[in-house]
């Protein structure tokens, strides 16, 4: 029984590494600001990295079946643009434009998926693409202009919190334990890891192989749908230009949460502490008035770090 | 230089005590080994008794724990592979590890590449890996890339390559498990002819024949322990297997009463261009069906298609006089066949994944609820109970499978399919790599299934193990099905006749 226990804390410890690798963080940026450990500041970082944790939960799914989604933020702006258009132009209830806007993503993923599961595109080629197309339907759809006007209790998804905790962080909370739930407790999580670790034992064990493949595209693409609405209440408008390089942060949480990009390894819970991690150190930096140049080549060293440490754990 | 005789004595290589633990597992408990100038010395012992972790302890993969290696009297220290070959030893290993994508010379050289300045020199190269296949008996063009090579011609590149280095010690760790008996009738003489040059050579392998064909010393370990070095001429098979599983094996191949029944699994005609045509074949309830043939015959192939890993270009395959249509694995799963594949590492496991989960991946279907919730209660349950059936060697069900030793991984691959519980189970070479004990427990397991009244393909490319465990054999030649014998006719060298085809002139009944 020791010698069990043995072996199932190595495979922790780097999770925990992490874990303390922001708590120590955390300690030393309160020793240099005043502000960072209040209330309100920590509450503002939750706000924050809600978008990118809930992007990075889709990626990190995408990621354990070996592949990748760069079209994450263009998906984001087309959902983004879609609610904002349907909130302004037609007296759609909110509840509906929430659909919609989740079902846009989905689609769009459901496309990416399509062409890498069934006619084996590189996922690399198909999202790049889709990253482009996105962006470009995004700006026909708006003529290049944002859409502002919404009203205001849709604003409040972004903005609003409940019992203190802002609305933001409790979608993300609740999309991680769905997303926990089904990689962990349900046998499509299996699949998932298993057409990652070896698609051809897969095959051979009656997986449907293809099937997975896509849907974990179409999970992406959902999870972008629920950010844009969320990104788009935060800053009151659907913005074509909203967000741009999104993919890079969500791969980087991704990545930092020790998942392998070549799939079959990973923790969703990695992923959300790796969100939490840039997140510290944005809010840090920007506390210390680091200019935000510094801030992405600290940002490339973490992530660099991370991978130093996860190619430890797999010696 | 005189003292010839004692050069031979003292031994070229020694390790002393070593020791090595894993997370969980005590791979080697102080244990012993030295090698002697010019003589084949034979590792053996259970699946997970820590032979190839000695052979990686010695190659410079590993480093033990406690103890001590020394060569020429003198300690070493080996903390790299490089290190090792530097000091003249190389390796087979029990994993291949080629790169798919690159040609047989490449791989053959890869690390030392023929450089003409600063250009690699491929003319040499190829010519040289030539003569390096050549040497080992095997006729493929050295630019050919390694994904075209069946699983023998890899093994085969792999043991031209641990040649190539000239090494003093060469390790082979199950060397055999993957080739035809042609390839290994090449690869003994190329032994011997290592053992003229005087060099050290380690054998791995759960082949009993070949033991004693092949090794001068045997040596046995058991659990991570020593137990004994052994004259080869001063043992005989017996009391080797009692050293090795400290138990007497009294019948390796079982008795059976099981009843033939009625037909499952007609094919008809089944064809695939190019690789094999016209395959027609009946399978009965409770029958144990033999496919027989050297290896690359097509067995493995025809069975691919039959499970639908492949697509067959031609033919029908019925299931209990159902036509089933394209095949596909889901379906083929969901009319209750299972199949045990040949190739563990490809399509077997999932290395990166826990004994747990790959034990039970084919079954989720079953384990799990409407929604898709896996009753993780039962599926232990399962997995274990499989687990102790096939007295399968790991410290924790969440054990990652990578980390388990070859002959367990196999027998992971048997209990994934044996829980499925299904009417027809096709066995690709179900004992490769298993040890003597659990080759017994195997066989007696795969009668009892037949006695259940399950019928069953048992492919295999071990003679006797053909003849003991089938109720009939079908030999396949050259992508054909060259004859079909009962198991009252069959005989070795019956089967040999059809899959050399040297009947061709009629020489049949
Ligand atoms: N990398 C590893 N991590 C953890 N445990 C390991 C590792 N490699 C081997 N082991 C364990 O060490 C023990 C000895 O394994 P080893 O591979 O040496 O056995 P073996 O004698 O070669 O068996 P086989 O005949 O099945 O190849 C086994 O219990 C195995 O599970
Ligand atoms: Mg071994």
């Amino acid at each position: 029984m020791k010698e069990k226990m043995k072996g199932f804390d190595r495979k922790w410890i780097q999770t925990y590494m992490l874990i303390f690798i922001v708590i120590g963080l955390g300690i030393i940026l309160s020793f240099i600001s005043r502000n960072f450990l209040t209330t309100t500041n920590l509450l503002n970082v939750l706000r924050q990295i809600s978008i990118n944790g809930i992007l990075a939960i889709g990626m990190t799914i995408v990621c354990l079946t070996g592949g990748i989604d760069l079209s994450v933020g263009s998906i984001v702006a087309f959902s983004g643009i879609i609610a904002a258009g349907f909130l302004r132009d037609k007296e759609y209830p909110i509840v509906l434009v929430l659909l919609i806007a989740i079902l846009a993503g989905g689609l769009l993923g459901l496309y990416n998926g399509y062409f890498v599961a069934y006619r084996n595109a590189a996922p690399f080629v198909v999202t790049l693409s889709m990253m482009t197309i996105a962006r470009g339907m995004t700006y026909v759809y708006s003529n290049g202009r944002p859409i502002s006007n919404l009203p205001t209790n849709f604003l409040a998804i972004g903005k609003g919190s409940i019992a203190g905790i802002p609305v933001p962080t409790i979608i993300l909370i609740l999309v991680f334990v769905l997303a926990s739930i089904m990689l962990t407790k349900l046998k499509f999580g299996r699949y998932v890891y298993a057409v990652g670790g070896n698609e051809n034992a897969a095959m051979v064990s009656g997986i449907n192989v293809k099937w997975i493949k896509m849907m974990v595209y179409v999970l992406s693409g959902i999870a972008c749908g629920i950010a844009a609405i969320i990104l788009t209440a935060r800053v009151s408008a659907g913005l074509p230009t909203a967000g741009e390089s999104y993919e890079l942060d969500a791969i980087a949480a991704t990545v930092i949460g020790g998942t392998s990009l070549s799939g079959g390894r990973g923790r969703l819970w990695g992923t959300i502490v790796g969100a939490i991690l840039l997140g510290i150190v944005n809010n840090g930096l920007d506390l210390l008035n680091v200019s935000s140049f510094y801030q992405q080549i600290v940002k490339g060293l973490i992530i660099l770090g991370a991978i130093l440490i996860d190619s430890k754990r797999n010696e | 230089m005189g003292n010839d005789d004692k050069a031979r004595e003292e031994p070229v290589f020694e390790a002393r005590n070593i020791t090595k633990r894993f997370p969980g597992v005590l791979a080697l408990s102080n244990v012993n080994f030295r090698l002697v100038k010019g003589k084949v010395h034979a590792l053996m012992g259970e699946n997970g008794a820590g032979k190839s972790t000695l052979m990686k302890i010695i190659a410079g993969i590993y480093q033990a724990d406690e103890g001590e290696l020394y060569l020429h009297g003198k300690k070493v220290s080996l903390q790299t592979p490089k290190q090792a070959l530097n000091h003249g030893i190389s390796m087979i290993h029990q994993e291949l590890s080629p790169i798919l994508d690159m040609t047989i010379a490449e791989n053959l050289f890869l690390g030392k590449e023929f450089c003409r300045g600063k250009f690699v020199d491929y003319k040499r190269m190829n010519q040289e890996a030539s003569a390096l296949l050549e040497k080992v008996g095997v006729s493929l063009h050295p630019s050919m890339r390694m994904k075209e090579l069946t699983v023998s011609q890899m093994q085969m590149v792999e043991i031209a390559k641990a040649l190539s280095y000239e090494a003093e010690i060469i390790i082979m760790d199950e060397p055999s498990a993957t080739i035809t008996e042609r390839e290994i009738s090449n690869l003994f003489r190329i032994i011997k002819s290592l053992k003229e040059e005087g060099k050290c050579i380690v054998y791995i392998t759960h082949k009993m024949d070949e033991v004693f064909r092949i090794a001068d010393e045997i040596t046995v370990f058991r659990d991570g322990e020593y137990i004994g070095t052994y004259d080869s001429d001063k043992i005989d098979e017996n009391q080797l297997v009692v050293k090795m599983v400290d138990r007497e094996l009294t019948k390796i191949y079982p008795q059976r009463s099981n009843q033939i029944g009625d037909v499952v699994l007609k094919v008809e005609n089944l064809g695939q261009s190019g690789v094999f045509e016209e395959i027609s074949f009946e399978l009965r309830k409770g029958e144990i069906l033999g496919f027989s043939g050297l290896m690359g015959s097509g067995r493995t192939e025809v069975m691919n298609a039959l499970f639908g890993i492949t697509q067959p270009t031609s033919g029908s395959i019925y299931i209990n006089g159902e036509e089933l249509g394209k095949p596909k694995p889901r379906k083929a799963i969901s009319k209750g066949i299972g199949y045990v594949t040949e190739d563990r590492k490809g399509n077997g496991l999932v290395l990166e994944m826990s004994v747990y989960d790959n034990t039970i991946l084919p079954s989720l279907d079953k384990l799990s609820n409407k929604i898709g919730a896996v009753n993780r209660k039962q599926s232990m349950k399962v997995a274990e109970e499989y687990k102790e059936k096939l007295n399968i060697k790991t410290p924790s069900m969440q054990q990652m499978v990578k980390q388990l030793s070859g002959g367990n991984q196999q027998k992971i691959v048997l209990a994934k399919w044996l829980i499925q519980n299904p009417d027809v189970l096709i066995f690709d070479e179900p004992t490769r790599g298993i040890d003597v004990g659990a080759k017994t427990e195997i066989y007696k397991l795969v009668a009892k299934l037949a006695e259940e009244g399950k019928a069953i393909i048992f492919i295999s490319s071990e003679m006797p193990e053909i003849l003991g465990m089938s109720d009939r054999i079908i030999v396949f030649y050259e992508g054909r099905k060259q004859g079909e014998l009962t198991r009252g006719e069959a005989t070795q060298e019956k089967i040999m006749m059809y899959a050399s085809d040297v009947n061709e002139g009629g020489a049949q009944e």
